[in-house]
């Protein structure tokens, strides 16, 4: 059973939202997706300063396995991005909560992460699909 | 399954859904003047016995034509063993072997030939080929604007001395994405773009294309051209003769950082002349570009028990994974070509290929000396040549291709139409296998030709 940490918001596509103060957010994967994945190789980033949409690919993360995007989880500006994942692509494996972060955004509204699932609900979802 | 396309059955059903009685009716609007129904020009079939004669008898019109055209597809000795080796059923395959479980013979020879290319391009990565020569630049000027991203500039400088065919398969392939291309003139005096020139340029690029030689032959300067657009944070594409890089400087060392994509077209590495293929194009980069590297890589590594073993790496970005996403989705590896390259490099090496080079530019010297003695043709461009040269005539260059054609001689590639300031120019070059006496032949030739 793959690691879903009660205080974090989720996506129906698999990424974490974690709360980072002053209204930012950090997102990453998890623990479930990086294990579906497999072995992660690669990472293209977003740029810091562009604006994602809600339920839109921002990123590419390339395993052994396949090259997926990674969706906003809600709309707003990418502040910063996790560049120790360019030559530790594997960190997201290793630790997808913590180090394996990948990028945090500003919010237009943070109402938004209300539509997000909490842990019982990712958690259903994902015993749901098998 | 059948392999007769459609049974009268199917017929009768499409006809009913298309709503009429028979295929005459169905062709009723086109006028009957236009159609026809007796094909005198087709012969009646052939038994194998009477289609070889026949064949024979054409195969004897051929005359035997000593071959002073270049342009992009050169005529050089490929030893016997290269495609008496290529041939053989092992690596005869059908298809593009870009599958996991394919043969680790096949793998092993695409990782020698990736090797032998990062040599002789002095790049760190080569993909196993693409297509051709000029969809491989297409590649390159796609890759070079997906590398710029951050730069935001999807424009790209391609030179006028670049092949013809090459920019017009470069604008095909990149015309509706999004890329411009803006074309730079040469000089007309010295054959190259002259640095000068590109001091006019204020926009943003995102790359250079730099040929070397160019189509005319002529050495670019490729240094002070590669220093220029690394200033302006702008990559450089070189597009190489492969032959040439045994004697010239390999763009991983032009300027202060070396090009960053290399690309050209494989044919001279052991590929015959053979009405326009196959052949393949060949890509290297810098280490730092592998991702946005279109086609397939195979890779060296050991397997639990420390034996050697060949694996195709960075599959992620094919199509057959990535779809929308891949680097490219028409990467064709032209698996036999590099097969026949890699026998072709190694059965000559470093030093049988720069034997190679330095004859061609012998030659192509010995044959532009006594050519450009004859009254009225002179050498077009002042610039130092590596095996191909402009000429100029006294007469219509079409009527030098047509007479000396008739006595047995390919006089050269015409110029005009791509460029129309060298009307009366042909491009000529001389490989290894044109001898002294070939020569001689063009020189008896045109001489008769100029007198007449």
């Amino acid at each position: 059973m793959s690691e879903i940490p009660a205080e974090l918001k989720y996506t129906k596509t698999h990424e974490w939202v974690r709360q980072a103060g002053q209204g930012d957010l950090t997102v990453g994967i998890t623990d479930q997706a990086q294990e579906m994945l497999g072995d992660i190789v690669y990472i293209e980033l977003p740029e810091v300063g562009t604006t994602v949409r809600a339920s839109v690919e921002c990123m590419v993360i390339e395993s052994v396995k396949a090259a997926s995007d990674v969706y906003a989880p809600v709309e707003g500006e990418i502040i910063e991005v996790n560049t120790s994942l360019t030559d530790q692509p594997e960190l997201i494996n290793q630790k997808s909560y913590d180090d394996g972060w990948l990028f945090r955004l500003r919010p237009n509204n943070t109402a938004d992460l209300d539509r997000l699932l909490d842990a019982k609900g990712y958690a259903d979802m994902i015993a749901a699909e098998g | 399954m059948p392999f007769i396309p459609h049974t009268d059955e199917d017929i009768r059903a499409m006809l009913a859904t298309a709503g009429v009685p028979d295929i005459e009716t169905l062709f009723d609007e086109i006028p009957a003047d236009l159609r026809t129904t007796d094909f005198d020009a087709v012969p009646p079939g052939l038994n194998e016995m009477e289609v070889s004669r026949l064949l024979q008898e054409r195969a004897a019109q051929n005359r035997p034509t000593v071959c002073f055209a270049g342009g992009g597809a050169y005529q050089h000795h490929i030893p016997a063993a290269v495609w008496e080796i290529t041939s053989r059923g092992e690596y005869y395959s059908a298809y593009t072997p870009y599958q996991a479980e394919a043969s680790q013979g096949t793998l092993q020879v695409i990782y020698e030939y990736q090797s032998m290319m990062t040599a002789l391009t002095g790049m760190e990565v080569s993909n196993a080929s693409i297509y051709d020569g000029a969809s491989a630049l297409g590649e390159a000027v796609l890759m070079a604007v997906r590398l710029s991203r951050r730069g935001k500039s999807s424009c790209v400088l391609l030179p006028a001395t670049v092949h013809p065919a090459y920019r017009q398969v470069v604008a095909t392939l990149v015309g509706d994405q999004g890329i411009s291309l803006q074309e730079i003139s040469y000089d007309f005096g010295s054959g190259v773009v002259e640095p000068e020139t590109l001091e006019s340029i204020q926009k943003d690029f995102a790359a250079l294309v730099i040929p070397q030689p160019n189509y005319f032959g002529c050495l670019e300067e490729v240094d002070t051209l590669t220093n220029w657009a690394h200033e302006r944070g702008a990559l450089v594409i070189g597009v190489v003769n492969p032959t040439s890089l045994a004697l010239l400087k390999p763009p991983g060392e032009w300027g202060e950082a070396g090009a960053d994509i290399v690309c050209g077209e494989g044919q001279p590495l052991g590929i015959p002349l053979a009405s326009g293929g196959p052949y393949f194009g060949f890509m290297a980069c810098k280490q730092a570009h592998v991702r946005q590297l279109p086609g397939r890589i195979v890779g060296r590594t050991v397997d639990l028990e420390s034996k050697p073993g060949y694996t195709l790496t960075l599959q992620a970005r094919e199509q057959h994974i990535r779809r929308s996403k891949a680097t490219s989705n028409i990467c064709t590896n032209q698996g036999l070509m590099v097969t026949a390259a890699t026998l072709y490099m190694a059965l000559l090496g470093p030093q049988g290929l720069a034997q190679v080079a330095t004859a061609c530019h012998a030659n192509t010297m010995a044959l532009v000396k006594r050519l450009t003695a004859l009254p009225g043709v002179e050498q077009v461009f002042e610039k130092p040549f590596f095996h191909e040269a402009v000429l100029r005539f006294p007469v219509p260059a079409s009527r030098v291709l047509s007479v000396l054609g008739q006595g047995g001689v390919l006089a050269g590639v015409k110029l005009e139409q791509a460029y129309p300031e060298l009307n009366d120019t042909l491009l000529v070059c001389a490989t290894e296998l044109r001898n002294e006496e070939d020569i001689e032949f063009y020189v008896r030739e045109l001489t008769a030709a100029l007198a007449g």
